[in-house]
């Protein structure tokens, strides 16, 4: 954190600033008749002005929203190693792009014929995600990893049962995996059976291929998987799977340590979902929005959300073919999170070959050097090679009562955003660290200096650990508190419970 | 293999330098990148280059992906009805600036909260000003599209009724989000069954059987018709049946009697009206809101107030057992990623609104629809499909097929409005046109012309 954090300003709600009659719009001039909606609707179907409704100017606004900004920490803030979510720079050329009134004007019910330019790129990009993933084709509809998860085992499901194959009610999850995969197939009515890691962080193959029979609908894997290892049992996984007629999704979380070094269509993966917001670096936006395609193999291509965007072989021109009788449906209400799409497409296109290669290397170089510099300081589960995160615990430092949590919040004081912390499960303590390919030599060191010192304080003065962060502009938050008596809205009378404002 | 520190390529955005990765890589303690990849074994291994088009530099970037948007009809200067669940409403400058914001734009989920409060107080804010919208008491903090947030609901009421059974949903409930919530559902034990809309464009709702757990009317509805859910609330819950309100034009409930006061269980929907753009259809701004009672059966996430260890206000992301990362198979959704950024566009330009504004757009919205229907129902040939009360989208039904109207229209640099006939063979000949702030009475009077030039 900055070291300005502690001097930073509480700010109160919107709805305690501004005052009556303060306007923070504009509209243009009413060129048509007024209608008073009384007389249209009628005057029991019109409400009063909402109250409570703020009253602010647009200065206010934007002083408002500025000063809260400043509570956050951003990518360019500094390191932001929160493994498994892939935090790499946002190019600013993709926020320029993406404003083009060709875009950003466009109506998704706009005839074919006007927005060849959007159809286009949903194709160029289709066509370069199916080249970086080995798949055959990719729908861009879902909305986020897990909504494509979702995607993906329904095109299983589907696919079962057009082989009228209707046994199959099992998924196996690896007890490593994103907590999106088991609730993804139980969402679609599934059973979920998880399946052991093995000594050395990988899937248990004798565990698995004791879970599989012909009622496996799938195999949902991860790979590189959570521990930032690469499953190296995928030509057995594969036979193990596909002999029983049951087949592979892969979770595409980690797909930025593997960009053009291997690809998932190569080894044995049916279904797999890309995270644009990840791998292809459109941004967080602080939970959204995402991106989550879905690549497939052949037989899988039926199955589709539909429409998918197509190219007539005479004309050249791109078009929707809605005519998809075995299609799952819909899971977005138009064609997916295009503008995110438009993104992805600049940085694939800003890359190139043997840039997206360069990304996966310098990834993967970058946590295995943190691993190298931290292995005396830190437990590391797994000590070999790792992929493009690396899994620690806090096991030496809970001899010190000082916990995962505890060295996360400390970090804050160090100016970082933590790792990820305690998943995967199945490490006690995890702190998993991923520093992407966008970070300097100078960068890592400075972390890893501060991961030394914090590991120095938790033996010389745990409690200055344990009672972090200090340096931010609010403490540690009652997180307990929160969750037994819920306050999720404003409201005037309970705002007068906790002051708003308290000075230090 | 080669790496490439080329100003022509990728180098821009990856800091490490030849002298680095040689350095880093003695300190990691193997001889070459590549044998950092040696646990991939050798035959799954990817060689050479990925068959992906050239890198461009950044100026070649901004031509290429400006002479694609060229191509796309708004750039040309096409004058536009179109709405249908993504409208054409003016974004002040100030909101997409504000967004743009390091901070909030490249942060992540706020799970950290002493780093995250920005995120964390602009979310509880985003809840408070939707929650007043609807009349709900609680909202949560976003959700993927309106679409899959009445996808959402169904499950939820399914949840909440614990039995499976018949889903009444009304015709004037978005088609693409009813196919939406079909493929949501499809391993549930739910069916669902069409209400359809009378010749004033409302929705008939009939006698509630008991083995209905939910009833869906949006507001105003798919035709743009304002709906009367005064007389939809009572009757259900006789039965236990969840009533589920859908929006996909949130700018009309400035105006309309909030679901809140009329019963309604949850309203699920859509808000890109309020400070986000079209985008060709996404990112979109879902959202889902209750009553208290229910929240622990409400999927996304949501911030909650609670005070730091000096004794202060600050707000934390709360009631995670709920989700996914949690409760795991028996969360109450999948959903992880949601639609922040846009939800807090949301909130910026709702609070810019404030009061009196989101009444006064409103107010204009409806002036402006009600100038046009007035003056396109007068030409001859055409006239309004339904007779029933609207806000900023009406139907009329033409002397031919609304897609060919359609294109003749684009011909002359104006789209009309959606041809139904897409959603509904029956519909051939409907035409649903919507009309915001961001057009004039000029813009009007030239749809009016093009319109009555095609149809006479």
């Amino acid at each position: 954190m900055r070291d300005d954090q502690a001097q930073l300003k509480q700010e109160s709600l919107i709805f305690e600033r501004g005052g009556a009659g303060r306007v923070g719009y504009t509209l243009p001039k009413l060129d048509v008749p007024a209608i008073d909606p009384e007389d249209v609707w009628g005057a029991d179907s019109v409400r009063a002005p909402i109250e409570g409704f703020p009253e602010v100017s647009e200065v206010d606004v934007v002083r408002h929203f500025t000063r809260i900004s400043q509570h956050n920490f951003g990518l360019e803030s500094g390191l932001f190693p929160l493994g498994s979510c892939t935090m790499k720079y946002n190019p600013k050329v993709h926020e320029i792009v993406v404003r083009n009134s060709g875009f950003a004007a466009a109506h998704p019910y706009m005839p074919a014929s006007i927005v060849q330019g959007a159809l286009e790129l949903m194709r160029r990009l289709e066509v370069a995600l199916a080249a970086v993933s080995g798949m055959d084709r990719v729908t861009l509809q879902p909305a986020a990893g897990a909504q494509g998860e979702l995607t993906g085992i329904m095109m299983i499901a589907a696919y079962h049962a057009s082989r009228g194959d209707t046994r199959r009610r099992t998924v196996l999850i690896p007890d490593s995996a994103h907590g999106t995969n088991p609730a993804t197939a139980s969402f679609c009515g599934f059973d979920p059976v998880e399946i052991p890691s093995n000594s050395r962080g990988t899937i248990d193959i004798e565990a698995l291929r004791a879970a599989t029979d012909d009622t496996t609908a799938a195999l949902m894997l991860t790979n590189p998987n959570t521990l930032g290892l690469f499953e190296d049992q995928m030509e057995e996984i594969a036979a193990i799977m596909h002999g029983c007629g049951a087949q592979i999704y892969c979770d595409g979380a980690n797909l930025n340590a593997i960009l053009g070094k291997a690809r998932p269509g190569d080894f044995g993966i049916d279904a797999f979902h890309i995270n644009l917001h990840k791998t292809f670096t459109t941004p967080h936006g602080g939970g959204g929005p995402g991106g989550g395609p879905v690549g497939v193999r052949q037989h899988l291509v039926p199955f589709l959300p539909r429409p998918t965007v197509e190219t007539d072989a005479d004309s050249g021109a791109s078009y929707l073919d809605w005519d998809r009788p075995d299609s799952i449906g819909k899971v977005h209400a138009f064609y997916g999170n295009f503008g995110i799409m438009v993104r992805a497409y600049t940085y694939i296109r800003a890359l190139g070959a043997v840039g997206l290669r360069q990304v996966a290397e310098d990834a993967v170089l970058n946590a295995n050097y943190i691993r190298a510099r931290l292995k005396d300081c830190y437990h590391l589960p797994q000590d070999r090679l790792c992929m493009h995160e690396v899994i620690f615990s806090d096991r030496r430092q809970k001899r010190h009562d000082v916990s995962a949590m505890d060295i996360c919040k400390r970090l804050m004081d160090y100016g970082y955003h933590p790792p990820t912390v305690y998943f995967p499960l199945v490490v006690s303590g995890a702190l998993m660290i991923e520093p992407t390919e966008t970070v300097s030599r100078e960068d890592l060191d400075d972390f890893v200096d501060a991961m030394v010192a914090i590991a120095r304080e938790a033996e010389s003065d745990p409690e200055r650990v344990r009672s972090a962060p200090h340096s931010t502009f609010l403490s540690r938050l009652d997180e307990a508190r929160a969750a037994r008596k819920p306050v999720l809205r404003w409201d005037p009378e309970l705002a007068e419970e906790t002051p708003a404002i308290e000075a230090r | 293999m080669t790496t490439t520190n080329d100003p022509h390529g990728p180098g821009r955005y990856q800091p490490l330098g030849p002298d680095d990765r040689r350095e880093m890589l003695e300190v990691v303690g193997v001889g070459s990148l590549d044998e950092l990849f040696s646990s991939i074994p050798a035959g799954l291994q990817f060689r050479g280059d990925l068959p992906v088009e050239e890198a461009m530099s950044e100026p070649e970037l901004i031509r290429h992906l400006g002479e694609l948007a060229a191509t796309n009809g708004p750039a040309t200067g096409m004058l536009s009805f179109l709405g249908a669940g993504c409208y054409p409403h003016f974004v002040p400058t100030h909101v997409d600036a504000l967004i743009q914001r390091q901070e909030f734009m490249t942060s992540y989920t706020p799970y950290q909260a002493e780093i995250s409060q920005g995120t964390l107080q602009a979310i509880f804010e985003f809840q408070t000003l939707v929650a007043m919208l609807t009349g709900m008491e609680v909202c949560n903090a976003s959700m993927y599209d309106g679409s899959s947030a009445v996808a959402e609901a169904v499950l939820m009421a399914r949840r909440l009724v614990r039995r499976g059974g018949r889903v009444l949903w009304s015709e004037g409930l978005h088609p693409a989000y009813r196919e939406v919530a079909e493929t949501y559902a499809q391993h549930l034990d739910v069916e669902f069954e069409l209400m359809p809309v009378d010749t004033d464009g409302r929705t008939t709702i009939p006698a509630i059987d008991d083995d209905v757990i939910a009833v869906i009317v949006q507001q105003p509805n798919f035709f743009g018709v304002l709906e009367d859910l005064r007389a939809a609330g009572a009757a259900l819950h006789e039965v236990g049946a969840k009533f589920i309100v859908a929006i996909t034009e949130p700018v009309a409930w400035a105006l309309t009697v909030p679901a809140g006061e009329l019963g309604a269980d949850i309203v699920a929907g859509e808000l890109q009206s309020f400070g986000n753009g079209q985008n060709y259809g996404g990112p979109l701004v879902g959202f889902m809101a209750t009553r208290m009672e229910y929240v622990r059966n409400l999927p996304g996430r949501l911030a909650g107030q609670t005070v730091d260890a000096d004794g202060r206000r600050g707000f934390v992301l709360t009631l995670a057992t709920r989700e996914q990362h949690i409760r795991r198979a028996k969360a109450t959704s999948n959903i992880c990623t949601n639609t922040a950024l846009c939800a807090l566009a949301t909130c910026i330009h709702l609070s810019s609104l404030g009061r009196t504004g989101v009444r006064q757009l409103a107010l204009q919205n409806l002036a402006k629809a009600t100038y046009a229907r007035q003056e396109l129902a007068a030409i001859d040939g055409i006239e309004a499909a339904f007779d029933g009360p609207f806000f900023n989208e009406f139907v009329l039904c033409l002397p031919m097929a609304a897609g060919e109207a359609v294109d003749a229209c684009a011909a002359n640099g104006v789209i009309p409005g959606v041809p139904l006939g897409r959603f509904d063979a029956q519909r051939e000949h409907q035409l649903l046109v919507c009309v915001t702030e961001v057009h004039t009475r000029a813009d009007i009077d030239k749809l009016v012309q093009t319109l009555a030039g095609v149809c006479s």
